[in-house]
Order: C-alpha cells, then structure tokens, then sequence
C-alpha cells in the first residue's frame, strides 16, 4: 500500500514535469522552430504596437535570444520562485507561482487565475453534485427495469444528451428556462455571487449554468451506470448475496451499486479535473468570468502569457485528479492495494 | 412428509428463441440427515433446480410450476419475502467457483458476518466472533486473523472452506452444494468433500451435492439422482446406481467416471454426441440420439416419452428397453467392460 502510494506520487511529479515541458513547448519551442525569430516572440509579449526598436531591446531583456535551456530553466523558476520581466521600458514583479505576465493588462497572470477559480469552482461543484445523483441514480432505474418504458425513455434522452453538442443544450435551455415562464425562476446568466456573500443568491445565479452542464455528464454517467449496473447484477457474487437472505435493497446498493461504481469513479476524477480548469462552453454560454472565459478571452486577445497560465493550471489540476482517483481506487478496490 | 419434497417441479424459461425447459418435472424427496447427489452432465438443469429450491427465480421471467415442500412449507406458491427470510437460514447454497461467488470488495470476515446477522440480531463483534468460530471450525488456519483477508488473498481450497463457513453460519437445515469442488484440485477435492461430510453429521442437516462427475457423490450420497435434459432419468440409492444402473446415460456417465488410477482426461466410453438443446429437446427419449440401444425399444425411442418406473425398492428407470435386457446388458457387457478397462 505505501509503495503504491509513493509510485503513484513520483508518477504525478514525473507528469507534472513532462506538463511543464509540453507547455514550454506549445509556448516557446514551437513558434521558434516555426522560424519566429527572438523580435517576433518578444512583441507577442510587449504587444503589436511596439515599434522594432523596442521589440528587439524586449527580446533581449525577457531572454528569447538565449539557448533553449536556459529558457526552459528559467520558465520553470518563475513558477517556483517568482520572476522579473524586464522589458525595457521598466521592470515588472510576478511573484512566485508565476505562471506568466501578461504584458497587456500589465499583471502577472496566476491571482487573475485565483480570482477566476471560485467561479469555475462552483460551477463545476454544483453541477457534479446535480449530475451524480440524476445519473447514477437513473442508470440504477434503468438497469433495474430494462426494458422498461422507463428505461427506454431515459436511454433515449442520454443518447440525446451524449450527442448534441453543449451549444444546443445550453442555448435550448437558457430559451425553456429563461423565457418559458415555467421556469423563470433562474437567473439568465452573466451573474456571479459569492458563496460567502448569498448562498441563495450564489445558487440562484449558478442554476441554469448547472443544469445545463450537469445535463451532458448526466447523459453520459447515466449510460455508464446503467451499462455497469447490468455487469455486476450478472456477477456470481450478487447470486451469492441473495442466497444469503439478503433484501434486494441490499443486494443492490451494497453489493451491486458498489461494484459498479468503482469504474465510474475514476471517469468522475477526470471529468472533474478537467471541468476546473475551466468550463469553456458553458462559461460562455452564459457569460460566467470563470476559467474558461478567461482562457477564451485571452486567445481572443492573443494574450499569450494568460493562455499559457491557464493551460497549466488546468493540466495541475488534470494531475492531481488523477493521483487522487488512483489514490481512492486502492481504498475502494482491496484488491489495487497488491498491486 | 420428507423434510424436503420436490412435486413435479418445473422452470421453464421463456426466451427469444423459445422456452427453454431446464427444469421439467422433477420429483424427488430427502430426509434430515441424508445426502442426495445429483448428476448429470452441463446443462442439465441442476443448477437452475437448486436455485429454485432457494427461490431464487422469484420475480424474474422463468415459469416454475409444480411444488417444493420444505419442512411441510410450500415453496412456489409462498411469497417472495416470505421465502427470503428462509434463505441462508433454513436453507443455503454452496458455489461451484468461490473466487466470483465471494463479493472482491469484503473480507471474508465481513461476508460471514453480514450473513450471519441477517437472521440474528446481534452486534458486528458477537458475529465476528461466530465468523471467527465458523472459520476454524472449517479448517482454516489462525482464523482470527485470516477472518480479515479479503476472498482474493485465500488459496482455492481456502476459499471453499470459507464460502462453506459463510453458508453454514446460520446453522441451515438444507445445504445445497452446486459443484462445491469443480474448481479445486484433487487433493483438495477430496479435502473439501470430507469436511462437508463431518460437517452435515456434526450438523444433521439434509445435503444436496450436484455434479457431473459421479466420483465426487460416491462415498458422500445415500441416493443419487441422474439428470438429463432437465428430467430424472434414474434415481436410487447409491448403491443401485453404481452396482446395479440400469439406464444407458448412467452407464455412461459411469463408463466416463475419471478414475484414480487413471490421468484424469482418460475417459473410458465416453458418451457419443453433445447433451440436447433445452429449446427442442429430441421427441420421445430425450437421450435417443445419443443411445447405443435405441434400437431395442421396439421403435419407441423416438416416438413415445418414456415413464419414470420402479424397477425395484425405490430406483426408478426412465427407459422403454425391457428391464430383463436392461439387466443382462450391464451384467454381460457394461460391468465386465468397466471392470478389465
Ligand atoms: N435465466 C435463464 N434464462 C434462460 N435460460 C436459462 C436460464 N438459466 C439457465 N438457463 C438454461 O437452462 C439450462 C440448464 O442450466 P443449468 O445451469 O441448470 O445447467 P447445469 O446442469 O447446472 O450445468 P453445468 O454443469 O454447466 O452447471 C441451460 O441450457 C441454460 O442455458
Ligand atoms: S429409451 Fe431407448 S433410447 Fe432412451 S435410453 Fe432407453 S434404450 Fe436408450
Ligand atoms: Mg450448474
């Protein structure tokens, strides 16, 4: 068990490095091998407007004439130790984790990321919590009573939710649930309250967005669950159970859902890792200022220093889900601990 | 009344290519303290007749008809529930294949525990303890802290004995083996098959044991029952059946026994032919495709079903060959043949 433990950390370290690397060279390597040259890297960074007598000095000063190494090395100091952009015309701090400056709103990138985090956060939170519950528990329906009327509509409205894109849904339900008078209660969305200030208001404001994100994931876990639920009811031990006296009620949650949920969990670690690094449709749909609005308006902008930022908080993020979901199988399934 | 009677008992399944009768009209009784084997080859219905007794095609989409009489209790027309509750106390269900009929995510300490405190009220460290009882008393080793191993840490053999421990920890009065010793060695087969015995004396319960391998029911049955194509084709004490068989899907499977002083795949004569298809099961003797004698039955083999009948004291024969030829058969040819061999 601790080996296991200690493997499954030296590999997140290990994927933590390669993360680094690739994004270093998505943002450094690429572009220069593409043949942009130190001035053209460097006005990427300082902005268009800049004449190429500062583009050159700023290529000189942020180091973009320096050997790839060096480069790399001092990438990966600037997130553990903080950085100065010496651009010229001035100096500017990005304390450690610096995770890039954008030279276009003139601050460093990473308590942009924090301030935008909540909001993913929530969004990501409520709307896990909407899609677990509606998933699992009509993927357990319907394996129950396959066949079923029940069944064959919930099936049919999965497939619906695992193939249409986020666009439609998202557009259907912001016309159902903000014009339809039914359901005018939510908010249209552009809104944000923090928890700490109005968790009503907070809730209010997130309804839409999470319904409309928990409905795809709701589609897919449902189908899994269902899938898997078929599996394990089969199993010779669920035979066993029931010779034992069991209820079905037992059978079925301990021994059945049990089971069948152990799959599933490792596909909700990574649906939730990459989710807070940004729900980039459904923030934009509804105009939410979280991660993926930040990621989007930066590309928009060509801010490369905040799309480079959020890439690797997102891929942090993909890292740590995944080390958690490796960690919690071994609690889940005794028979990971051996291996 | 027997302890345990089984009227005509049939489980029909409905399917998309046809209903499939995998068990249809079996009869048999048994006693408090006695064993039954029953035997037959795969497919046969013997797994679908013992989980029957359980009631544990309730609510699912097989027909059963006829009647089970446990302890003057009938069985197919109580209710579900009802029924339930007598699952794993009165009666209980060993497993051909322990590593998939144990749950991988409980220890064993757990699933005994778990049965046990369905039918007794009583705190998690009362029934660790029984647990802790149950596997020692069935031979595991240092069971108190074996008892927190989980199903994939035991050997084979082990893992029987713990899935036997965990179907006797209420105490029940019929124990249904399914194959409980397919899976092991012959070593431990034979481990496993003289812990059941001291158990059932030691607890007077009634024994099933079902096979396909007439080896394993000798030394353990006092009647044997023989299966074919969801039908009882012989039944009678042990010793009917392997000293005086009359039916040629018996002399069959004798002839087919594995043998000690023999590689375990050499088979003497093996039966000719794969068993019948459940969906269209052959017109007339169901074995007649596959009979060296079908043409001794006076053209009766494939027209007309033969009748399960006493030939004497209790063993029943359902075969259209007069019983005087049936006789000289296994006196002349069948018995010499599996003597010199
Ligand atoms: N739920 C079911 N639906 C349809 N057919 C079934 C069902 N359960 C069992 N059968 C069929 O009933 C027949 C008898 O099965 P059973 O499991 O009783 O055989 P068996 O004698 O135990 O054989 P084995 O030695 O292989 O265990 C098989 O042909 C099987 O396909
Ligand atoms: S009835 Fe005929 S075919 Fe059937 S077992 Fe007897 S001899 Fe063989
Ligand atoms: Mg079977």
């Amino acid at each position: 068990m601790v080996t296991y433990i200690i493997r499954r950390l030296i590999g997140a370290v290990i994927m933590l490095l390669i993360v680094s690397m690739a994004t270093f060279a998505i943002f450094f390597l690429v572009p220069q091998l593409a043949g942009a040259t130190p001035e053209g890297m460097a006005s990427r960074y300082v902005g268009r407007t800049a004449t190429a007598e500062t583009a050159k000095l700023a290529a000189e000063r942020l180091g973009f004439n320096d050997p790839l190494v060096v480069q790399y090395g001092r990438f990966v100091k600037g997130i553990v130790a903080g950085a100065e952009y010496d651009y010229g015309p001035g100096v500017e701090e990005c304390p450690a984790p610096c995770l890039g400056y954008s030279f276009i709103t003139r601050q460093p990138v990473f308590p942009d990321l924090m301030n935008r985090l909540p909001i993913t956060l929530s969004l990501a939170i409520g709307a896990a919590v909407i899609w677990v519950i509606m998933g699992v528990g009509i993927g357990v329906l319907s394996a129950l009573r396959r066949g079923s009327v029940f069944d064959r509509a919930a099936m049919t409205v999965a497939l619906a939710g695992v193939s249409l894109p986020i666009f439609f849904t998202g557009l259907v339900s912001l016309l159902v649930f903000s014009y339809g008078n039914p359901f005018s209660f939510a908010a249209q969305g552009g809104h944000y309250t923090t928890f700490l200030d109005s968790p009503s208001q907070w809730a209010y404001n997130l309804l839409l967005p999470w319904i409309t994100l928990a409905f795809l994931f709701a589609a897919t876990y449902a189908r899994l669950t269902r899938a898997g639920m078929l599996e394990t009811m089969n199993e010779d031990y669920i035979r066993t159970a029931r010779a034992k006296g069991l209820r079905e009620s037992t059978v079925v949650t301990k021994h059945g859902l049990r089971a069948a949920l152990t799959p599933i969990l490792t596909v909700f670690g990574l649906d939730f890792g990459l989710l807070i690094g940004g729900a980039v449709l459904t923030e934009s749909a509804y105009s939410l200022p979280g991660l993926g609005k930040y990621a989007i308006d930066a590309i928009v902008n060509q801010d490369l220093p905040k799309v480079m930022g959020v890439t690797l908080l997102a891929a942090l993020f993909v890292v740590v889900a995944s080390l958690i979901v490796d960690l919690l199988y071994a609690v889940v399934d005794p028979r990971v601990r051996l291996a | 009344m027997s302890f345990l009677e089984l009227k005509d008992l049939k489980i029909h399944f409905p399917t998309d290519d046809g209903l499939v009768k995998s068990v249809d009209g079996l009869t048999f009784s048994l006693e408090r303290g006695s064993t039954l084997g029953i035997v037959g080859e795969s497919g046969s219905g013997k797994s679908v007749t013992s989980l029957g007794i359980l009631g544990l095609h309730k609510g699912g989409h097989a027909r059963i008809s006829g009647e089970i009489w446990l302890d003057g209790e009938e069985l197919v027309s109580a209710s579900q529930e009802h029924v339930r509750g007598l699952r794993g106390k009165k009666m209980a269900m060993i497993f051909q294949d322990p590593l998939s009929a144990m749950h991988p995510y409980y220890t064993v300490g757990d699933q005994i525990v778990e049965a046990y405190r369905i039918h007794h009220s009583v705190s998690k460290k009362v029934a660790r303890k029984h647990a802790i009882d149950m596997l020692g008393r069935v031979g595991i080793p240092e069971p108190g802290r074996r008892v927190d191993a989980y199903p994939h840490e035991f050997s084979g053999g082990m893992r029987q004995r713990a899935m036997i421990a965990m179907a006797l920890s209420c105490d029940p009065e019929l124990l249904i083996a399914d194959e409980p010793t397919t899976a092991l060695d012959v070593t431990v087969q034979a481990q496993i098959l003289d812990l059941m015995r001291d158990l059932q004396r030691e607890f007077n319960s009634a024994l099933i044991i079902i096979t396909h391998d007439l080896g394993v029911v000798a030394e353990l049955s006092d009647d044997i029952l023989v299966m074919y194509g969801g039908k009882c084709i012989e039944y009678g004490a042990a010793e009917d059946i392997f000293y005086r068989p009359e039916h040629p899907y018996t002399w069959g499977l004798l002839g087919s026994m594995p043998r000690l002083d023999r590689e375990r795949t050499e088979r003497l004569m093996p039966i000719k032919g794969s068993p019948p298809s459940l969906i269209n099961i052959p017109p007339g003797c169901a074995f007649h495709p596959r009979c060296p004698y079908s043409d001794r039955t006076q053209g009766k083999a494939d027209t007309e079903v033969p009748a399960l009948l006493e030939t004497e004291g209790g063993h029943l024969v359902r075969c259209h060959m007069p019983r005087e030829e049936r006789r000289s058969l296994w006196e002349n040819e069948i018995k010499p043949m599996l003597e010199t061999t």
